[in-house]
């Protein structure tokens, strides 16, 4: 056991201190604390305006929830970014520098090299996106008096987002010199988030093929799903209550690209979790055949 | 330098590295076609060749980096690529880069760590592999600052950490000054003496010639030739340069050996094979018949020579008469 968890320790620790060395993460906690601080302000700013135009309650509540959601993907795009970016060179880089040679001649298996490199990004990513998800949705809180149904959901599903890219960059890592990786993985989860939004379109156009592709998106990289589960977790039941009584069909609700009506069915993360194992298997797979 | 610390070789008749027919093929590129070779347990092994030979490839082969498309052979008498055989192995890459925001200690701890080295011994052996390389006074520098000389030092520490059975060094000293190349000349002949088997990958025939005990050279992806250097390099020479020299004392000489002109200096004369011993015989002769001596060098073929025949390329002229050692004629000049 030990022939395989301790070099796997050791390279989580060896990516963990790479984050913390090239100061990714603090660049990234400096962004998120300056992006908090200015949505905050933002937020209390336009509370204020819409109490002081006589606004209800009720529609303020509307409007920040909707404000959150649009705030909360602009998060999760950064985060995707991130992500993609962190996780294409996390193997590519040191096959090209030749750093690997010297490590892959200790006795360290490639797949735990990998599992090392995925769990240390994972961890950095992760936990990075739950803490400034709950810090934004804090600090909206803190600026409006609004609080989401499920913050910790939200902040999860938009974590889950992007561990999910991490792992399709490592396992292009594994092949594609780094820019390439990048590149191609957020070119991927524009193409899905698109596809998840002609998808909702889809459905109200009733257009079959539109939302068959925003189905087979969904399964083939399952970032849009689980943002439409970060959504679902960020609304307010009144909003789905208005919304449904507003008198609209389920088809006219699912052309809003920032509305959910449902949140993520166990049997869809458990096709995510499926995905993971199936992405992260190739990705070994991949690395075990790739020459050094 | 200090020295590391002792250990078992294993037993003495197993081979250190043993290869049969192994072969690699890049898609339509054969990159080793049929490597057979023996390296024997505590012998510094030369393994010479051109560029593209194969000798990275066989390298990499051997330490289970890359995976052979035919053949087989074991390291340390475990099939090759065995994972746990590389606790006993160390390597430094021809390639050798190490993790730029790392400090020099950091990444001998990195590679003790992964090595699976007993934690109580893991700082002492950082510590001997440091001072062993000349790096204790930048141990706390990250590698990022390190000149590239500095690199292949920390490259060579992390080789050598943990007292290995068996070393692969790539060409070890291709980034070091002469007084570089001297130390990690030392550094490999301490390591042989305690024991460990270095296998020796190298352009510098002249450093090969100075430390290893047996050599192969490669071409095209096979061994060529092997041995130890007085099997590769076989007869003694000597290499007269004379003046005033008459005809039949020149015919005479053929009496010690086979004379040859060098065809760039009709002067120097080459008469081998000749035992060492008769070479002031030769001088004595040569002034008793009147020719004047004014240089004398006693060496046998030079590994140079040697590799450029084994490869069918013409060796320099020039390059080989500088090559061989100058010895007292024992007649005035």
């Amino acid at each position: 056991m030990s022939t395989v968890v301790r070099p796997l320790l050791v390279i989580v620790r060896l990516t963990l201190l790479d984050a913390l060395r090239r100061r990714i993460l603090w660049v990234l906690i400096g962004l998120t604390l300056f992006v908090v601080g200015l949505s905050a302000l933002g937020f209390d700013r336009l509370v204020s305006l819409a109490r002081e135009n006589g606004s209800s309650e009720t529609e303020v509540q509307l409007g920040v929830s909707q404000m959150l959601i649009v705030v909360a993907f602009m998060f999760s795009f950064i985060l995707a970014m991130t992500a993609a970016f962190i996780g294409a060179p996390a193997v590519s880089s040191d096959i090209d520098s030749g750093v690997l040679l010297a490590i892959l001649a200790r006795p360290i298996g490639r797949s735990t090299f990998l599992a090392g490199r995925w769990l240390g990004l994972a961890l950095v990513a992760g936990l990075y996106a739950l803490a400034s998800g709950l810090l934004e949705i804090g600090a909206m809180k803190l600026a409006s008096g609004y609080g989401p149904p499920d913050p910790l959901g939200a902040a999860g599903a938009i974590a889950l987002q992007a561990i999910l890219i991490l792992s399709l960059t490592l396992l292009f890592s594994t092949r594609l010199p780094s820019i390439a990786g990048g590149a191609i993985a957020v070119v991927l989860f524009g193409m899905c988030w698109v596809a998840g939004v002609l998808g909702g379109l889809g459905l109200y156009l009733k257009a079959d093929l539109m939302e068959q592709i925003a189905v087979v998106s969904r399964v083939l990289l399952p970032t849009d799903g689980i943002w439409r589960g970060a959504i679902y977790a960020l609304e307010p039941p009144i909003v789905i209550a208005v919304a449904t009584d507003s008198g609209r069909t389920s088809e006219q609700l699912a052309a809003n690209p920032f509305f959910a009506s449902t949140g993520l069915s166990p049997a869809y993360l458990a096709w995510v979790a499926a995905w993971f194992a199936i992405v992260l298997g190739l990705a070994v797979l991949s690395f075990r055949r790739r020459e050094l | 330098m200090p020295a590391m610390s002792a250990h078992s070789t294993g037993s003495p008749s197993a081979p250190a590295i043993e290869t049969r027919e192994l072969s690699k093929r890049f898609g339509r590129t054969v990159a080793l076609a049929g490597l057979s070779m023996r390296v024997e347990p505590g012998e510094v092994f030369g393994f010479l060749g051109p560029n593209g030979a194969g000798k990275t490839t066989s390298v990499k082969l051997l330490l289970g980096l890359t995976a052979a498309t035919s053949g087989s052979g074991t390291v340390l008498g475990a099939p090759i690529g065995d994972r746990e055989t590389r606790r006993r192995i160390g390597y430094l890459p021809e390639l050798f880069r190490y993790q730029s925001w790392l400090r020099a200690r950091e990444v001998l701890r990195l590679h003790a760590d992964l090595a699976r080295l007993p934690a109580t011994r893991r700082s002492a052996e950082v510590q001997n592999a440091l001072e062993t390389v000349g790096l204790a006074d930048r141990a706390n520098d990250p590698v990022g600052t390190f000149s590239k000389g500095m690199q292949q030092r920390l490259g060579l520490g992390a080789a050598l950490l943990g007292s290995p059975e068996l070393v692969f060094l790539d060409e070890p000293t291709s980034a070091l000054d002469p007084v570089g190349r001297t130390e990690v000349r030392q550094v490999i002949r301490a390591a042989r003496d305690r024991g460990v088997t270095v296998f020796l990958n190298s352009h510098l025939l002249s450093e090969v010639e100075l430390v290893c005990d047996r050599v192969a050279v490669v071409n095209r992806g096979r061994v060529v030739a092997s041995g130890t250097l007085d099997e590769l390099l076989g007869e003694q020479a000597v290499v007269v340069r004379v003046s005033d020299l008459p005809s039949e004392a020149r015919a005479a000489l053929g009496a010690y050996g086979t004379v040859e002109t060098n065809p760039a200096d009709p002067d120097e004369l080459t008469i081998r094979p000749i035992d060492p011993a008769r070479i002031p015989d030769v001088v004595a002769g040569i002034v008793a018949a009147g020719g004047r001596v004014h240089a004398v060098a006693q060496g046998r073929e030079t590994l140079e020579e040697r590799f450029l025949e084994l490869l069918g390329a013409a060796p320099d002229p020039e390059g080989s008469a500088a090559a061989h050692r100058a010895v007292d004629p024992g007649t005035p000049r």
